[in-house]
């Protein structure tokens, strides 16, 4: 395979249909996992939209996704255009990740209320210091010395344990929806048709128990709402309250995205961070420089890569293409994150960059909904393990990968460390 | 510490008002208040808040204004070049950091009549009649070396295009190479002299007016009378009433900003604003203000003959430019300002160029975007900003980079962000495309002819970022085919702008006029 662009002139589409539908392809290879950023380039010079053999119009360029996420004829609801078939049961499709306005506002809306503003400004503020306190007591457990699974002893636990109490979960119950969420989002991993029927499957069961046990539990909470999200959204009596039904499916989503995405966050962070010495020693020197070195991280290594969620209402031109009605659209985040076209030498690791405005959360009225929240628990986490971790190496590089190709992370980031520092408050 | 934030750009993710509740708040769904001076034991806070936000809209004292895209063009002038900027406020201020983002390192002068550093003017109508800001807390951000000689409390009296000189009210000359022109404008007083200098009518421009108007709210006035129903007569209606003010509000239009948004969008915002309990007199105006024994105004008869008591009047119908100090000059001015071209370059009255004289933000008169001859100027925040950095940007290069994006404005007002882009006022039709008038969450796109030459969000403002990307490729109207969020039947449907046709005026009370 060539890495040189692709040229636009002329009548490409069939060829280089199929040239980016291999390139496609490989990107989603486990082999790939640990660095796609050549891939996401090559697709994105050739074309930042472009046909796949299966129909489907991938969008790679910081531009083109803007306009995409913010064009009303461009849904993200599953259903949309096609006959209205009976409600299914709770799942992550009727959650408002896969709804349209209006229904997108209420649900998303009515979730908001009892976790930001306006009517909960200060929620998520006030949990900096149980997420420190969390990360503190995560990283005291750590070995004296020696090596170390930052994935599981650290980057898994912090945001777990954070959404469960979010979410009024108790942690008890916390390896049941460790199995049940990687089992809903293991459908992309599959590499054959027989793969893909038995994680599809498996994925529709967890997600069946998982609403089982989510509708015992909001049970339990109504009436005695203990001030975490599920008691609030199961006692919420204003106009457009959510039905039981909705509370779960929210309940799945929230779940699903607590469990999957900040863990690779706090992965990816610290390993580019690890990769970066300089930049390391200076987030040390000065950790109030880590809002900057956030986003920058997350700029560079997003976890949520590509969003293959939108269909097309109408034919829609960008650019020199036009995605046809009816089309799958798919958004390629991470490859819009190292567009040249918008960011200056974009595969460079740099936090005082001037050009900040990433595409890590999303764009649109999809953005993520927990970024708040994972903004803070990585930006603690990641301050916690580097002020108390003394002379931090890799121990593989690249680290081993989950097979996800869309929501991306290390499964396993072994480091060794010489020893644990006090607590910043003690020293 | 002083921050302001890029209202053109926010799109109410609300990443700061998580970061950072005491500073940042939205009030409803989407609009979104802030404290423009922040203690500096937030500023962990806020930093984290402006590094998060996803549009990179939060500007910060100390950072320097990102580098424009002509930053690498090769300067024109040298460090023995002296550059004045005339008019001490937003576009001013930009202009300079445009300069020296753009590595000019010679001498820069900014003249203000004002005694103010440049401040941020929007907040003065919302967080400063509110009390929730001081009038003297909104100073812009800027960067820590800029290097600037400023010239303050000193009026320019007069523009020598001959020798180059800015002429001052205290007698001082102060020479230039490269000269911006950025005087705005100052509120249109109350057209009957004697019953506008009456105690308690006021005008809404300054950061000293909007200090006197706070200090007549704290008082608890009866009820406050204001004159105009253009968006700052709207937020200063919107103010007094989340003080639980009695305000009357006398509009000459058919409903509030009419001439602006048509009477669709104006009609929902008159019941926005009656059920928050203003006096709403839409198609009336004030014959005349009456005074008690002790000189302080105390009523006011309307056209249709009824009287409202009130102890505070606010005057708010519009803006003139400060163009006087130019009359001699040689340049041409109109009713509009200052005349130039879309280079931001200044013109003689036979449309020659005036070599070295550049003009920005309110005080523009700017060729109209139809390219029909006609001028528009354009009193908005977004306008400023643009024309100033590609005014600053053409003095710096010997460039000629247009300034033609399409224009950007808000209001903040009862509970609710109003985004326009493009320009609504200029358009024969409209037609609700998203959302739904009663639910008061919608989009609103207007027509002129078959080509869409603007939009509206009331809240919904993520979706305006579509409608501009529209406008600016010349789409056709009405959009068509289906979209996600359609209105309901009853709301659907091209309808005219204005149910009857737009008087010819030149008096504007909503920031923008074009002849």
């Amino acid at each position: 395979m060539t890495t040189s662009p692709e040229p636009r002139s002329g009548c490409p589409v069939q060829n280089s249909t199929s040239r980016a539908t291999a390139t496609w392809q490989s990107l989603l290879e486990h082999d790939s996992r640990h660095d796609p950023y050549p891939l996401y380039a090559r697709l994105r010079d050739s074309g930042p939209v472009q046909q796949l053999d299966d129909g489907a119009f991938l969008v790679t360029g910081y531009d083109e996704i803007l306009q995409v996420v913010h064009d009303p004829r461009i849904s993200s609801d599953l259903l949309a255009g096609r006959p209205e078939t009976a409600e299914a049961g709770p799942a992550l499709t009727s959650a408002f990740v896969m709804k349209d306005p209006p229904i997108h506002g209420r649900l998303r809306g009515q979730t908001m209320r009892h976790f930001g503003p306006p009517h909960r400004a200060g929620y998520v503020d006030s949990l900096r210091g149980d997420i420190a306190r969390t990360a503190r007591s995560l990283v005291d457990a750590f070995p004296a010395s020696g090596t170390i699974d930052l994935v599981e002893a650290f980057a898994y636990p912090l945001p777990v344990l954070m959404i469960c109490d979010v979410l009024g979960v108790p942690h008890e119950d916390e390896p049941r929806f460790h199995a049940w969420s990687a089992s809903i989002i293991a459908p992309p991993e599959a590499t054959a048709p027989e793969e893909a029927a038995m994680l599809e499957e498996e994925a529709s069961t967890a997600t069946s128990e998982l609403g089982a046990y989510l509708t015992h539990l909001a049970e339990i909470h109504r009436g005695t709402p203990q001030g975490d999200l599920l008691s609030g959204l199961v006692n919420d009596d204003s106009d457009e309250s959510l039905s039981t039904s909705e509370i779960i499916s929210t309940a799945i989503m929230l779940l699903i995205g607590g469990h999957e995405t900040t863990v690779n966050m706090i992965a990816n962070g610290a390993l580019t961070l690890l990769r970066h010495p300089g930049e390391l020693e200076q987030l040390r020197r000065d950790p109030s420089s880590m809002p900057r070195v956030f986003e920058e991280l997350l700029r560079l290594e997003p976890p949520a890569q590509v969003t293959p969620k939108y269909v097309a209402l109408e034919n829609v031109p960008v650019g020199d293409v036009t995605i046809t009605k009816g089309s799958p659209v798919w958004i390629a985040w991470a490859a819009a994150n190292r567009d040249p076209r918008h960011f200056t030498d974009p595969d460079r690791f740099d936090p005082l960059r001037a050009d900040r405005d990433h595409l890590g959360f999303g764009a649109g009225i999809h953005a993520c909904f927990g970024a708040p929240l994972a903004r803070l628990e990585t930006q603690i986490a990641l301050t916690e393990l580097f002020t108390r971790l003394d002379d931090v190496q890799l121990v593989d590089d690249p680290p081993p990968y989950r097979r996800n190709p869309l929501l991306r992370g290390p499964s396993r980031l072994d480091v060794t460390f010489s020893r644990i520092l006090g607590p910043q408050a003690e020293r | 510490m002083h921050i302001a934030v890029d209202m053109t750009r926010c799109q109410s993710y609300a990443q700061c008002a998580f970061l950072a509740p005491d500073v940042f708040q939205f009030e409803g769904e989407e609009a979104l208040v802030y404290d423009p001076e922040p203690s500096e034991e937030l500023r962990a806070r806020v930093e984290q808040s402006a590094a998060a936000c996803p549009v990179q809209a939060i500007r910060l004292d100390g950072e320097r204004k990102r580098p424009t895209p002509s930053t690498s063009a090769p300067s024109a002038l040298t460090a023995a070049d002296r550059v004045v900027v005339v008019g001490a406020s937003l576009a001013g201020l930009t202009a300079v950091e445009t300069l020296r983002s753009g590595g000019f390192t010679g001498p820069v002068t900014v003249i203000g009549d004002e005694p103010n550093e440049p401040y941020d003017r929007p907040p003065l109508s919302k967080q400063v009649l509110r009390g929730t800001a001081a009038a003297a807390g909104t100073r812009l951000p800027r960067a820590s070396d800029l290097d600037v000689e400023w010239r303050l409390g000193t009026a320019a009296t007069g523009l020598d295009l001959g020798t180059r000189t800015v002429l001052l009210a205290d007698g001082g000359r102060v020479p230039y190479d490269r000269v911006l022109i950025a005087t705005g404008t100052r509120a249109r007083p109350w057209p009957v002299s004697h019953e506008a200098a009456l105690d308690g009518v006021h005008t809404l421009r300054t950061a000293a007016d909007a200090a006197d108007l706070r200090a007549q709210l704290v008082a608890r006035p009866h009820r406050v009378l204001v004159i105009g129903g253009g968006f700052t007569g709207s937020e200063i209606a919107s103010a007094c009433r989340r003080l639980d003010i009695p305000v009357t509000l006398v509009d000459r239009g058919p409903a509030p900003l009419s001439r602006a948004l048509g009477e669709t969008v104006g009609d929902v915002l008159a019941a926005i604003q009656r059920d928050h309990g203003v006096d709403l007199r839409s198609s009336t105006t004030v014959t005349s203000l009456r005074a008690d024994a002790h000189g302080a105004v105390a009523a006011a008869t309307l056209s249709d003959g009824t009287e409202v008591d009130a102890d505070v009047v606010v005057v708010a119908i519009g803006a003139l430019r400060n163009t006087e100090w130019l009359l001699e000059s040689g340049i041409s001015i109109g009713p509009l300002g200052v005349d130039c071209d879309a280079s931001c370059r200044a013109l003689r009255p036979d449309g020659s160029i005036v070599d070295g004289v550049f003009v920005a933000g309110d005080v523009a008169a700017s060729p109209h975007p139809s390219g029909d001859g006609r001028r528009i100027s354009m009193e908005h925040w977004g306008n400023a900003v643009g024309q100033a950095t590609v005014a600053a940007d053409n003095m710096r290069t010997d460039g000629l980079a247009r300034h033609d994006e399409v224009p950007v404005f808000w209001s903040n007002q009862f509970g609710h962000v109003i985004k326009s882009v493009g320009a609504p006022e200029s358009a024969d039709t409209v037609v609700i495309t998203q959302g739904s008038t009663a639910r008061r969450a919608f989009v609103a796109v207007y027509g002129a002819g078959d080509r869409i030459v603007g939009a509206i969000a009331l809240d919904h403002v993520k979706w305006i970022e579509h409608y501009r990307h529209q406008i600016g490729s010349g789409a056709g109207f009405p959009p068509e085919g289906q979209n996600i969020d359609p209105p309901p039947r009853a709301e659907s449907g091209i309808r005219p702008r204005l149910r009857t046709p737009d008087p010819i005026t030149t008096q504007a009370s909503d920031g923008r006029t074009a002849l």
